[in-house]
């Protein structure tokens, strides 16, 4: 190997890395690596351009709807979108190639998808804030529609937070023992025959049309048993629904508790229903909060198995045990069939306190859930 | 290869000429292993394991991963049978009893015989404190309380050799210490319910070097109190403190493992007598 400073195949200006070794001791030179200095770049293209491709994009909507050019009839901010995004990926394609032509194909896709996912969302939301903000008020928060003209404005839905709360309430204190039970019993028990059963039954559950747990209980607690329609008869409806998806947020929860922690519990000697209660569940604590969370959210918006078990009403009726009660959902059903200017906008108003009251047991469970996560420091 | 297997046994029997060793070799057995035929359903993972364990002594079990040392360790303290579906023929004496007989309660086997895991498991939810006294107050009786647990806390920590790194914060979760200070605090959570057996399964293997001597001091510390048997996978780790060092082996994949040798160690890594050991061991230092 000759000496590489000299030898002429080497460019100006290239790194010349030395080891020494081979050539004695001392000797400056031995195994030399020609480093080309451009290997580890390529051509970029400019910051700039997606924010180029978005301005494209605008200018090239405006101009189609001002000039009404349209290709085969698609609406102009479609073609302007898939121009700049056939643009943008043959800009790539020609300055980055090909694998970086892929890439951006990718992630503006991605992108793309997100965007789709999330306009919905925000329109709703929009929407339910500015129409249900105007008629929000403590009048409305506060009265009922007692003596109020379903068509004419006035009244409120005291009754159906009342009446929601309290049959969420009856739905959430029978479901969450028992799906948080049965979960324990799936996860730290179930082997053979009856835990598969229970597994496909609790699967079954989960398909359960809402309307059709309304119709159960209706004809099953109202009907043959002979009990009044009441809050009662909505929260067992209510719990049908909502103890598959306790037990299977639960189930999942506790399958991700490490079982390392099972048996380091075991081998101190600690009886099996102790090393559940007090290090599986525990551990598991903040997740089960927030999947019993979510549970409760679901079937807070619920409507037709309420239509079933405990219809609606206009005045307030705070004893869930005995006659029908109003809720939010039924209310907002209620309002909008009637049609007029005045109860659309009380449907509004209760849908966005519908929100609220999910929003609130959402934020409840995050709190919850960070005050019993296992801490670090 | 069942010749060998009763190794220790044998110098037990017949105590040899050299003074020192033969006072040691006298002590009775704390555990001995008999026919131990070890199942994961109808998968015979480890066939015929016949072995005797010395009191206050530590026992290193070494061989290739997958011929079953963790396996034979957790028989020793019932912990095998808590994955569904395994299960064992034979019998493990401790002290000359039975540990699979059917009156045998296997939560009170582990309160005799503790346990340290591979990984270092603390309990997430529990300061370190309470990952020590874990133990003592998660068993039923409950009989401790107050300032008997806060020495058994110091004592326990002490004996681990974490007491002067952690007195501090004592009140901090056990998950926030480093990976060498969680195990010796697993080694504290198991020393605090005073078993009279300790076994550890690779205890150092997810530990750095200096964490590792740390432990391996502290297991020759623990010697002078507790019968100790160690899985290792590092042979100079069995040679620098075992004092008796069990080969296990198996013949392919899906094929049991076996007790190959079992004696001294100095003589396991000098003079082993079957081929098989002398290979291994060969292999692993030349
Ligand atoms: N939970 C298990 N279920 C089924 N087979 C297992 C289980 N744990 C270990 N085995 C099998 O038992 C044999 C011994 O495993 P193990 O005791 O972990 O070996 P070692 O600790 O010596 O590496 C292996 O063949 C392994 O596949
Ligand atoms: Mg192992």
């Amino acid at each position: 190997m000759g000496d590489a400073t000299n030898d002429p195949r080497v460019p100006e200006g290239t790194v010349v890395l030395t080891a020494s070794g081979a050539g004695g001791p001392g000797g400056p030179t031995a195994g030399t690596l020609d480093v080309d200095p451009d290997r580890l770049t390529g051509r970029r293209l400019p910051r700039y351009a997606a924010w180029v491709c978005l301005a494209v994009t605008v200018a090239v909507g405006v101009l189609v709807r001002i000039t009404g050019i349209t290709i085969i009839g698609l609406a102009d901010w479609v073609v302007a979108l898939a121009a700049s995004f056939i643009g943008y990926t043959a800009w790539t394609l020609v300055v980055e190639g090909r694998r970086h032509a892929v890439d951006r194909l990718a992630t503006t896709a991605i992108y793309a998808a997100a965007a789709a996912a999330l306009v919905p969302l925000f329109w709703i939301l929009i929407t339910l804030v500015v129409k249900g903000f105007s008629v929000l008020s403590w009048d409305f928060l506060t009265s009922t529609m007692r003596n109020v003209n379903p068509r004419a404005e006035g009244g409120g839905v005291a009754h159906a937070i009342v009446g929601t709360l309290e049959q969420v309430a009856i739905a959430a204190v029978i479901s969450v023992p028992v799906g948080i039970l049965t979960a324990v019993y799936l996860v730290e028990y179930g082997r053979g025959r009856l835990a598969k059963a229970i597994s496909f039954f609790v699967d079954v559950m989960t398909g359960i049309p809402s309307i059709v747990a309304g119709m159960f209980i209706y004809t099953f607690w109202i009907l043959t048993l002979g009990f009044p329609t009441s809050g009662l008869a909505a929260g067992l409806a209510l719990s049908i629904l909502m103890v598959p998806v306790v037990i299977r947020a639960t189930e999942e929860i506790l399958k991700i508790v490490p079982n390392e922690l099972r048996e380091g519990a075991l081998a101190l000697g600690v009886p099996k229903y102790k090393v559940i209660l007090r290090i599986v569940l525990p551990t598991a604590i903040s997740g089960i909060i927030t999947g019993v969370m979510l549970a409760v959210a679901r079937v807070t918006g619920e409507t037709a198995p309420l239509l079933l078990t405990t219809f609606l009403a206009q005045d307030m009726n705070g004893n869930p045990f005995s006659g029908n009660q109003a809720s939010l959902p039924v209310f907002i059903w209620d309002q909008i069939q009637r049609g007029t200017t005045a109860s659309l906008d009380r449907a509004w108003g209760g849908a966005l306190v519908l929100i609220i009251i999910v929003m609130i047991f959402y934020a409840g469970a995050r709190v919850l859930a960070a005050i019993y996560a296992p801490k670090k420091v | 290869m069942t010749n060998a297997d009763t190794h220790v046994g044998t110098a037990a029997e017949t105590p040899g000429p050299s003074g020192a060793t033969a006072q040691e070799a006298r002590l009775p057995y704390r555990i001995e292993i008999k026919d131990l035929n070890i199942y994961y359903g109808d998968f015979l993972a480890v066939e015929k394991v016949n072995l005797a364990i010395e009191q206050r002594s530590v026992m290193a079990f070494i061989g290739p991963s997958g011929c079953g040392k963790s396996t034979v360790l957790r028989t020793l303290d019932r912990m095998h049978e808590v994955t569904p579906g395994a299960r064992v023929e034979g019998q493990v004496l401790l002290d000359g009893q039975d540990i699979y007989a059917p009156n045998v309660d296997p939560v009170l086997v582990r309160r005799t015989i503790g346990m340290v895991f591979q990984r270092p498991n603390p309990f997430p939810t529990m300061s370190i404190y309470e990952n020590v006294v874990a133990g003592l107050k998660l068993q039923k009786d409950g009989r401790h309380r107050g300032r008997a647990m806060d020495d058994i806390v110091e004592q326990s920590l002490r004996g681990a050799n974490l007491w002067e790194e952690v007195k501090d914060r004592l009140s901090k979760p056990g998950a926030g210490l480093s990976g060498g200070q969680q195990q010796r605090l697993c080694i504290a959570r198991a020393i605090a319910i005073q078993p009279e057996v300790l076994l550890m399964d690779e205890p150092a293997s997810a530990l750095d070097s200096i964490s590792t001597l740390a432990i391996e001091d502290l297991i020759r510390e623990l010697k002078s109190q507790y019968t100790i048997i160690i899985v290792t996978h590092n042979m100079q780790q069995a040679h620098r403190i075992a004092d008796n060092t069990a080969f296990f082996n198996l013949a392919g994949v899906g094929q049991p493992g076996h007790l190959i040798e079992s004696g001294p160690t100095h003589v396991m890594f000098n003079n082993p007598k079957n081929q098989q050991t002398i290979d291994y061991i060969q292999g692993r230092f030349g």
